[in-house]
């Protein structure tokens, strides 16, 4: 045999497994996003990011999507709202992601929305506060549990628990940063507070880095108001909290929209200093609330918190963002493709059951119908996260048919 | 005036003071390393977190509250300083190329060090649990919180003690000459560089403590120092830099306005009303208040 027929043999030989090798290695599903992994949004960006993997690992383990490996791309935002619009272009135009999602928060969902919606892909938000109002976008979904009026919804639960007291209260101040999610908050609770009739004694915002938050909280004591609520980010919730225990805030009901109680961070720093706060979170170890699969995913999140240096907890953010990916893999999974318009027109018109309970969206893309868990903590005694493993310290006042246990007031009695 | 008015008035200026002193210990190595040095290290608030997660380390793995922390956090910071200001002296000032490339130099430092802080400790929020951070002593109607009254005990002490260092001894005052005329130190047999380096160990060193006191009072993550940047650098601006009295001044002027603003006007006026007077005790003494 000459050398040229070896050759040509050879490559002959070649052929059929070149192609058989393409029919087996298809290319991977990749989804795109950009996630706060340094900054002040870090910690729950990279909660969230973990969250995702474990949710790549389980869906690989089972063979994929589409008989397709899943990839997750994704680039850190730096907690920067004027990176977002940058990374999806890239993700989109030189990546050439399949499906994206958004990095964590309203600050950094609302500027990806519009180059999502220039390239009319599929946008699943990740606890982005009424987002799409000023969008209406309609492939837009938020896994936050708030509402259909999320802005107005996700405070209801709040003012449905102060209302409970007896009797009503009259007088309530309102305080919040000078940010995004505060500012949507400060609006729905002030429609709320109009439809109650009850009077606003205080309506101010402060500044994202103040230090001492003990001024503001004497000038809401100054006030006498029946009712305090507070649309405030994890440093400012822990500020807030700690001025009302050293000024000495006499009220009946203290608490609100105060992001970061529901991270063990922010319980451990705190600690019985959180009794008597009236503050939301989205999973509570309570016997009222059973979602199937959560706490086999938590196991799993909560084995990996400690090596990545995240929330040891894992209850406020990362469920969702595993619900998120479980939501795109059902509808890629029934409607067997990854057209972006029937994406959106499945999720629109089903119900999910995720880890996090069962999800159906309105036609804005937000729930259809809240969900956000009232809490009252109680009896934390001591810093040690671990009291939080197990019920009674994070008893649920508001939805009703979730509840728990009953509001205790005035706050000033019951934080002693 | 009524009782309720003057309970706020006095807790607005017994907070501010507070506060007043702990921004004093944030801002008086920015006053030494720009007023004295030239040294543009506006790296200074990474420092002041890498101090805080050195605390938090301290506290958790040794057991050591940050007080005592601060006895590990000084000797460590000064040898940081000493090697930081080694490498931007063989790397730029030597060479007289330090204006605008030290000036990447330190902001890519400052980067470095918050990377390096998110690849060690994560990037959730730290915090220390001390004996005293809840509790508030009652002096009459002002509250006085020993998460306030501790860092700014151990300000005071600090600031007061550099001042009296670089005045009464022989070595301060030779920073304060380096400042006006190295060459002339040399020629009275004195090595400008080694003098600068020790000062700039120095300013490092009180971004260290000045973050074992910030963590006392909040939790920290790793890019916190940004928010401090314009903080820190309008105090020593607005006291005259290179004055260490100025700072202390500056920084009590700025945490009073700040308590009182939110106190009667509304907190979110608080940063217009400090940078109003940083703007309008510039117009009338453009190098600050106790600048030359």
């Amino acid at each position: 045999m000459s050398v040229v027929t070896r050759i040509l043999s050879f490559l002959l030989f070649l052929i059929p497994l070149t192609v058989l090798g393409q029919a087996q290695t298809k290319p991977p599903i990749r989804i795109g996003m950009g996630m706060a992994l340094t900054g002040s949004l870090a910690a729950n960006g990279k909660a969230a990011l973990v969250s995702m993997q474990i949710w790549a690992e389980d869906v690989n383990a089972r063979g994929g999507l589409l008989g397709r490996k899943v990839e997750l791309i994704s680039y850190d935002d730096q907690s920067s709202p004027a990176a977002v619009p940058g990374i999806y272009t890239k993700l989109l135009d030189v990546d050439k992601v399949d499906l994206v999602v958004s990095g964590y928060a309203t600050n950094m969902i609302a500027p990806a929305m519009p180059t999502i919606m220039q390239k009319k892909m599929l946008f699943m938000g990740l606890f982005g506060l009424a987002v799409n109002t000023n969008f209406s976008y309609d492939r837009y979904f938020g896994i936050q549990p708030h509402g259909e009026n999320a802005a107005v919804d996700m405070s209801q639960g709040f003012f449905d628990a102060a209302m409970s007291i007896n009797p009503k209260p009259k007088t309530i101040a309102i305080v919040g940063a000078d940010a995004e999610y505060p500012a949507a908050a400060m609006v729905g609770a002030r429609e709320t507070i109009k439809k109650l009739g009850m009077k606003i004694v205080y309506d101010k915002t402060y500044p994202p880095n103040t230090t001492d938050f003990s001024p503001v909280v004497r000038a809401i004591q100054a006030t006498t108001p029946n009712v305090v609520f507070v649309a405030s980010y994890p440093p400012d919730t822990v500020g807030m909290i700690r001025a009302a225990n050293e000024v000495g805030l006499k009220t009946k009901v203290f608490g609100g929209g105060m992001i970061g109680l529901g991270t063990a961070a922010v319980k451990k720093q705190l600690g019985p200093l959180l009794n008597g706060i009236l503050g939301y979170e989205l999973y509570a170890p309570e016997p009222s609330i059973k979602f199937p699969n959560v706490e086999k995913f938590l196991v799993k999140y909560q084995a990996r918190a400690d090596k990545e240096g995240i929330d040891p907890l894992g209850y406020y953010l990362p469920p969702y963002a595993y619900a998120i990916m479980e939501i795109i893999a059902e509808a890629v999974d029934k409607t067997q493709g990854l057209d972006q318009k029937a994406l959106a027109d499945y999720i629109h018109s089903h119900t999910f059951s995720t880890v996090v309970g069962d999800v159906t969206f309105a036609s804005n893309g937000e729930w259809k119908k809240g969900r956000s868990l009232w809490v009252q903590y109680r009896g934390v005694t001591g810093n040690d996260i671990d009291q939080f493993r197990k019920p009674g310290k994070a008893v649920v006042i508001q939805p009703a048919y979730l509840k728990s246990g009953e509001l205790r007031y005035p706050y000033s009695d019951v934080r002693n | 005036m009524d009782s309720q008015f003057i309970t706020l008035f006095l807790n607005a200026i017994v907070a501010g003071l507070l506060l007043g002193g702990f921004y004093a210990a944030l801002s008086v190595g920015i006053s030494i390393s720009f007023g004295m040095l030239d040294i543009v290290n506006i790296a200074h608030p990474a420092f002041i977190i890498l101090g805080s997660y050195a605390t938090f380390l301290i506290f958790t793995y040794l057991g050591l509250d940050p007080i005592l922390a601060v006895f590990i956090v000084v000797p460590v910071f000064f040898a940081l300083g000493l090697v930081v200001y080694n490498v931007y002296y063989h790397s730029f000032e030597k060479h007289g190329s330090e204006p605008l490339r030290g000036l990447a130099f330190f902001f890519g430092l400052l980067f470095i060090i918050e990377v390096t802080i998110v690849l060690t400790a994560g990037v959730d929020y730290r915090t220390v649990a001390t004996s005293y951070t809840d509790t508030t002593l009652k002096l009459g109607p002002v509250d006085l919180p020993l998460r306030l009254v501790v860092p700014f005990a151990i300000s005071m002490l600090m600031v007061l003690g550099i001042r009296w260092f670089l005045s009464k001894t022989y070595f301060g005052r030779a920073v304060s000459a380096v400042a006006q005329d190295s060459m002339a130190l040399q020629l009275m047999g004195v090595n400008p560089v080694k003098v600068k380096s020790y000062a700039f160990a120095i300013s490092i060193v009180t971004a260290g403590v000045g973050g074992a006191l910030l963590i006392i009072i909040q939790s920290v993550q790793p890019s916190m120092g940004r928010d401090y940047i314009g903080l820190v650098f309008a105090i020593c601006v607005l006291g005259g830099l290179g004055s260490v009295y100025g700072t202390l001044v500056g920084a009590f002027i700025l945490g009073i306005a700040e308590t009182f603003t939110a106190t009667f006007a509304g907190p979110s006026w608080a940063p217009a009303v400090s940078f109003g007077l940083l703007l309008l005790t510039l117009a009338f003494r453009p190098s600050g208040i106790f600048g030359r």
